[in-house]
């Protein structure tokens, strides 16, 4: 790396040569967070702007109108959350119980980690593949779009996620604790279910939380399996309004009004997204 | 006393049974995602074979169906993505571990992170509506302009500014996937020892030298599996790219022709489609499937080894 006369100062070409090899890469590495941070400013920017003036207290209170007609966005916001709700519901029991069998149970056999090298694959899994799947297993047999179907969507959109997340914070829990319950006489599942579960808690839930603030803002699982529906409906075995789904639909059409909606409803699915992020990142510091 | 044990001995049974009920389900979703997908598709794959590879031909009125443009348009503008988002991510994955001030690093850290949790339809709603239309007025002619008399490059950028297209989609991929692979590779710049890095240091490396021929060589197999995460996440991305490709089943003459993805052809055909058409679009699907999870696949083994370590978002 030296030659001979390796004095190093600043009269020596190489160490020159070296030292601006290194001040341009460090600036280009400052400018290449300059590049990520600009597109986020951007955008929120831009939903603040577009949207911030479209956010009024009748879109929580109307439907979606038909073009040219006033309105709310009432049906999708109860629909998402009936959807996000059915599908974490689903989700998080079926997740954790196949956590728990990752970290407490499956130390030997080839199921565990298997398990967990398919569910690390699913966890980045294209989400509109996941809509065909709901599509080809349940709404093709059945016949029609339904709210349970787009439940059925987010809660595999769920799964992987709360298996991760439970997996690997009972992994995190000293051996010493379950040793200890073990020792004065407690069976398994009572210390996984009050020793392990609870010291693992937040870890848990900031999963869960994750899982919600995901699938809320997911659009493509569910143009397949809820579909939409211009009025306000709670039957979940029908094709059900969804905020996602609407906004996708009132962007690209052609009406001013439907427009604004599109953007009112984007403002509000993004500051719950990244408020939930937030939380969850919050919540696990403590 | 005995029959609380005997209690426990048969809580613990069912409890342990169920654990691994749930277990055994995860396991075979992507099998049974594999399954559906292929019997779904099971009309196309039998009308059109192998051929529906490469047949460019997207044809609803005579039922004529092939993959070629969707296939082109997904790996082309994945890999867009990745041309753009490997450099910036390696940039601010230094600037996060190497040269922020420590009380720096949590906000800016979660601020990246926060591309990651912008829902994808937004980037596909601000691309179209405020992104587009500036880069169509501004960049796309000045580009155009610039690269026309370089040989490759000019054909590379040539053709109208229509502002949608291959490019645009695969630039804002590349926004969407930077926190992915920015955190793989600022989770293991943090794990390289920092014996190895001081005695760099002490040998009078500059911080460059330390990062590229200790820190990188250290974690490189890592670095490639953020790398094959990010490209897993763009193949798959559909409503950002459904807003901006342009949705014509045309191969791109240049990176700024409007063309097709896998994804977002699904999104915009699929619920219209019936027969035939619905069948080739289950391939499609099945053929994302495919590509996407050995891409996964691929990453998940280079990664494997730094599992704990890593954190639960991506």
């Amino acid at each position: 790396m030296f030659n001979s006369n390796s004095v190093v100062t600043l009269s020596n070409p190489v160490y020159r040569r070296r030292r601006l090899v290194n001040r341009l890469m460090l600036t280009l590495a400052l400018a290449a967070l300059v590049f990520g941070l600009f597109w986020l400013f951007w955008i929120i920017f831009t939903l603040l702007e577009k949207g911030g003036g479209a956010l009024a207290l009748s879109l929580f209170t109307e439907s979606t109108p038909p073009p040219g007609g006033q309105g709310g966005l009432l049906n999708a916001i109860l629909g998402s959350v009936m959807m996000a709700a059915v599908g974490t519901l689903i989700g998080t029991p079926i997740g954790i119980l196949a956590g728990t069998y990752l970290a407490e149970y499956g130390r030997r056999g080839w199921l565990a980690p298997a398990t967990r090298f398919l569910n690390d694959v699913l966890l980045s899994a294209p989400s509109i593949v996941i809509g065909l799947f709901i599509y080809a297993a349940y709404v093709s047999q059945v016949g029609h779009y339904s709210g349970w179907a787009g439940s059925c969507a987010l809660a595999i959109l769920v799964i992987p996620v709360v298996v991760r997340s439970t997996d690997n914070m009972l992994s995190l829990v000293p051996n010493s604790l379950r040793e200890a319950a073990a020792a004065l006489g407690c069976p398994q599942w009572r210390v996984i279910f009050f020793i392990c579960y609870k010291a693992a808690r937040s870890g848990i839930i900031t999963g869960v939380l994750l899982a919600i603030a995901r699938i809320s803002g997911e659009t493509a699982p569910l143009l397949f399996t809820a579909l939409n529906n211009q009025f306000l409906s709670l039957n979940m075995n029908a094709p059900m309004a969804n905020l996602p789904v609407v906004i996708f639909q009132y962007a690209a059409s052609p009406f001013k009004d439907w427009n604004d909606l599109a953007w009112a409803g984007a403002v509000l699915i993004t500051l719950l997204v990244l408020g939930i992020n937030i939380l969850a990142r919050v919540l696990f510091r403590k | 006393m005995v029959t609380k044990t005997q209690s426990g001995g048969l809580m613990d049974v069912l409890f342990k049974n169920t654990t691994r009920v749930f277990a055994f389900l995860v396991f075979s979703l992507l099998a049974a995602i594999l399954v559906s997908l292929l019997y779904g598709s099971r009309e196309s794959i039998a009308q059109f074979g192998f051929h529906f590879l490469w047949l460019n031909d997207w044809n609803p009125v005579e039922n004529q169906y092939g993959a070629l443009v969707p296939i082109t348009g997904t790996l082309l503008t994945s890999f867009i993505a990745l041309i753009i988002a490997v450099p910036v991510s390696f940039g601010i994955a230094i600037f996060l571990t190497e040269l922020s001030p420590t009380w720096l690093r949590r906000p800016l850290g979660t601020a990246i992170e926060m591309l990651a949790a912008i829902p994808s339809i937004i980037y596909g709603m601000w691309g179209l509506f405020v992104f587009v239309p500036i880069f169509q007025a501004t960049v796309q002619p000045a580009l155009i302009d610039a690269l026309a008399p370089i040989p490759v490059l000019g054909q590379l950028f040539a053709g109208p500014p229509f502002g949608i297209g291959v490019f645009t989609a695969g630039l804002i991929l590349s926004i969407m996937v930077i926190p992915f692979i920015t955190a793989v590779m600022r989770d293991v710049f943090e794990l390289v020892p920092a014996m190895l890095k001081e005695s760099a240091y002490g040998l009078g490396g500059t911080t460059w030298e330390v990062v590229w021929k200790v820190v990188l060589p250290h974690t490189k197999n890592a670095v490639v599996g953020g790398v094959m995460l990010g490209l897993g996440r763009a193949l798959g991305e559909t409503m950002a790219v459904t807003f901006v490709i342009g949705n014509s089943f045309n191969l791109p003459q240049s990176l700024f022709s409007p063309s097709n993805s896998i994804a977002s052809a699904l999104a915009n055909e699929f619920n219209e489609a019936g027969g035939m058409q619905k069948s080739a679009l289950l391939e499609l699907g099945l053929i994302l499937f495919l590509i996407t999870t050995v891409v996964l696949a691929i990453s998940r083994l280079l990664l494997a080894h730094l599992r704990k370590s890593e954190g639960t978002t991506h």
